[in-house]
């Protein structure tokens, strides 16, 4: 393969989505469509465990009886679900990469490209990478140094190999196969996705972090990461991804499951760029995704944080299960949409043990023509006695055509509960724009700032990494949104 | 310094500004009295650039880096790095912004447009804390976003900091007393006249001869419906005070 053919959709084609290129590399694709074969057919390629196969075919029988769900805020094309294909991963050569040496070398340029070196000399310092490139996990950093901690943190598919009790044990026990329509499939086709184990008493030392690619066309993505924190341990997981320009809307469905015990913390971060589609919103990712978590045990504590910057359409919930007593769930959003981006996303927040607290920050900012909804429950059972809630959503609108809006829901069956609930929409007024323009800002200077001190609440609960990404990935969408 | 011409400005479609000539040279301070309405603070933004405000007819003529040249069509953000400085009569909130953080951006984007070696963290609170002392601000105030829940005396206050720290050639300050009490006047007074020097010049925009008891200005102009009707010392203020303004523009 020639070096000028490497990357055909780079620059010209992609406009400001800088992440647009496509790879081009031998996959190894399943046939479109789904039905039995083909989850045979990946469970097979994953060398999986009867277990797993037993599980996969379940959750596929129950969403076969399940219909897709329309209730959010806006409305989408019909999904045909056999015509995606469910399984694309590069060719391998032999039983796969042993090492980051045997992944193919256009994959890794791919990563280097997206800003996530992959080699042992290149890496991070700092932060653990799994690179998934469609659906497969292409290689996995830092994991010897963490294993002599006893800290796991290796793709699902090795996961079902080396700690198959483990998976059988928490393997959807967050999320069930038959949780809701998307999950299901998920359960049903679900490649890869990244593992990690904290053992108790473990403060993990670096972030652990997945990056998503999707690469191949017509292919959907649908990862299932699992994260278990035992007994006073601690973790911060980031989670980024990208997705070249297509003109087809590709669906990634992807499943979450967090799991804290007894003073266990986990900290879960996410920068969502997803290819958004273009000015007129043709193509473009779905991003329907399943995120919950569990504090099981007492004083655990489950923090999301999420900067959702791209996607044709955002729909999800990073939830928390608040079980054990004193247990803490935190949701920090920062949602923006531009051109005819929509987006439905929040958190609940479930409280059950007593003085639970949870705390939700959301900040919604819209432009040009999209539609930016906060949607959100917060549940207080019979037994969580005095528990407490804050919410506290902000929208920012810019410009006349976009619309905010919040929905927030409350269930309170226990009247020792303190909820508070915030909501504000202002715009970027033209006014803060020349007050800072006459302080010698220029006018993309002028909006970044109003944007970062609008988003600072959540922002500062990001890894400082990734808190300046998240302000430059920011700062590009809305360049020249502010007229 | 600044030299205007015959200028004919509108905001919304509206003609405020019927023909103002204004020359302020270095080292003056100019007074800029007149009834509501009459185009006084029109004039400020006209000369700071805001964007809903349109020249009709006229120039401004501004000496800069680069030699005399027209501020017409220049964007904000240029002027304000070639040293001029609106103090706002109603100082703009930015929620989350800490006033440090936006103190540093604005001094910075200044150097470099000179081509001057930006300042870091450390060296601009230091810098910061030396301005703060004149205006006798609180120490926290610098961590506070900028200009929210900031009392009335704060925000001016905090407009005058800002001006010690881009230490304008050209300042305005439009209406920088309403809302302050005596004292708070006091200390702004005392910090506008500590930048006062020969290179620069100020045109101080007041409904009041108060604030030139504290700021005394080298030249007083009466505007009435968008053009000067009166320039004479600073006996003129006083005069206004007693008398009002009918005597002028019948």
């Amino acid at each position: 393969m020639s070096d000028s053919k490497q990357f055909p959709n780079d620059n010209k084609l992609t406009g400001d989505y800088k992440y647009g290129f496509s790879t081009d590399v031998e996959s190894d694709t399943a046939p479109m469509g789904l039905n039995e074969d083909i989850i045979r057919f990946i469970s097979e390629k994953k060398g999986e465990p009867s277990f797993m196969l037993e599980w996969r075919l379940k959750a596929y029988h129950h969403w076969l009886t399940m219909k897709e769900p329309h209730w959010p805020n806006f409305s989408y094309d019909p999904i045909e679900y056999q015509d995606i294909r469910y399984y694309s991963a590069p060719k391998k050569k032999g039983d796969g990469p042993k090492s980051m040496a045997e992944v193919d070398h256009e994959v890794v340029k791919t990563f280097e490209k997206l800003g996530i070196p992959l080699g042992e000399q290149k890496r991070l310092a700092g932060v653990a990478v799994d690179a998934v490139f469609d659906s497969v996990s292409v290689g996995t950093t830092h994991q010897a140094e963490l294993e002599k901690m006893g800290i796991i943190f290796c793709p699902i598919s090795e996961a079902v190999h080396k700690c198959p009790d483990l998976v059988k044990k928490y393997l959807g026990s967050v999320v069930p196969q038959t949780d809701n329509f998307f999950a299901a499939l998920n359960a049903a086709v679900f490649t890869d996705g990244s593992f990690c184990y904290i053992p108790a008493g473990v403060r993990c030392p670096i972030e652990l972090s997945t990056y998503f690619r999707i690469n191949a066309k017509d292919t959907g993505q649908f990862e299932r990461t699992i994260i278990i924190a035992e007994k006073g341990s601690y973790v911060s997981y980031l989670e980024g991804c990208t997705a070249p320009v297509r003109d087809e809307n590709q669906l990634h469905a992807a499943v979450v499951e967090l799991i804290a015990m007894e003073d266990a913390e986990i900290k879960y971060s996410t920068v969502q760029n997803w290819y958004a589609g273009d000015k007129e919103g043709k193509g473009g990712i779905y991003n329907f995704v399943t995120k919950r978590g569990k504090c099981v045990g007492a004083r655990a504590k489950i923090s999301w944080t999420q900067v959702e910057a791209g996607s044709a359409i955002t729909w999800k919930y990073p939830s928390c299960i608040l079980q054990g007593d004193h247990s803490v769930g935190e949701f920090y959003s920062v949602a923006l949409t531009n051109n005819k981006m929509l987006a439905d996303t929040g958190t609940k927040m479930i409280h059950i043990g007593k003085n639970t607290r949870s705390t939700i920050i959301s900040k919604g900012i819209c432009s040009d023509f999209s539609h930016n909804s906060y949607r959100g429950l917060v549940r207080i059972a019979p037994s969580a006695e005095n528990a407490r809630n804050f919410s506290k959503c902000d929208s920012m609108l810019i410009g006349n055509n976009c619309s905010a809006n919040t929905f927030p829901y409350i269930e309170v069956k226990n009247n020792t509960a303190t909820l508070e609930h915030e909501a504000t929409t202002s715009r970027i007024s033209a006014e803060q724009i020349f007050y800072l323009q006459s302080r010698g800002l220029d006018k993309e200077q002028a909006v970044s700032l109003v944007i970062n001190g609008f988003c600072k609440e959540v922002f500062k609960t990001l890894p400082l990494e990734f808190a300046v990404e998240a302000v430059r990935l920011l700062e590009m969408k809305l360049e020249g949104s502010v007229g | 310094m600044l030299n205007i011409k015959d200028l004919y400005a509108s905001v919304e479609g509206n003609q405020i500004l019927k023909g103002l000539s204004l020359s302020v040279k270095a080292g003056e301070v100019h007074a800029i009295m007149g009834p509501n309405g009459s185009g006084k603070s029109t004039l400020s933004k006209v000369v700071a650039g805001h964007p809903q405000y349109t020249v009709d007819r006229g120039s401004i003529d501004y000496e800069m880096s680069g030699g005399v040249k027209s501020l017409i069509g220049m964007a904000p953000e240029t002027r304000a790095r070639e040293g001029i400085f609106l103090a706002f009569q109603y100082p703009v909130e930015i929620p989350g912004v800490p006033t440090s953080g936006f103190l540093r951006a604005s001094y910075n984007a200044v150097c470099r447009h000179h081509g001057l070696e930006e300042m870091d963290p450390m060296d601009f609170d230091g810098f910061v804390r030396e301005k703060m002392k004149i205006l006798e601000m609180d120490d926290k105030y610098i961590d506070r976003a900028v200009n929210v829940d900031f009392s009335g005396g704060e925000k001016k206050r905090n407009e005058i900091l800002q001006m010690a720290v881009l230490n304008p050639r050209l300042a305005l300050l439009d209406e920088t007393d309403s809302g302050l009490d005596v004292d708070s006047m006091k200390i702004v007074a005392h910090g506008v006249n500590t930048l006062r020097n020969k290179r620069n010049a100020m045109i101080v925009i007041t409904h009041y001869q108060r604030l030139l008891n504290y700021i005394k200005p080298d030249v007083v102009h009466v505007l009435y419906q968008g053009r000067i009707v009166k320039t004479a010392g600073p006996e003129l203020a006083l005069e206004v005070e007693e008398r009002g303004y009918d005597w002028l523009i019948k």
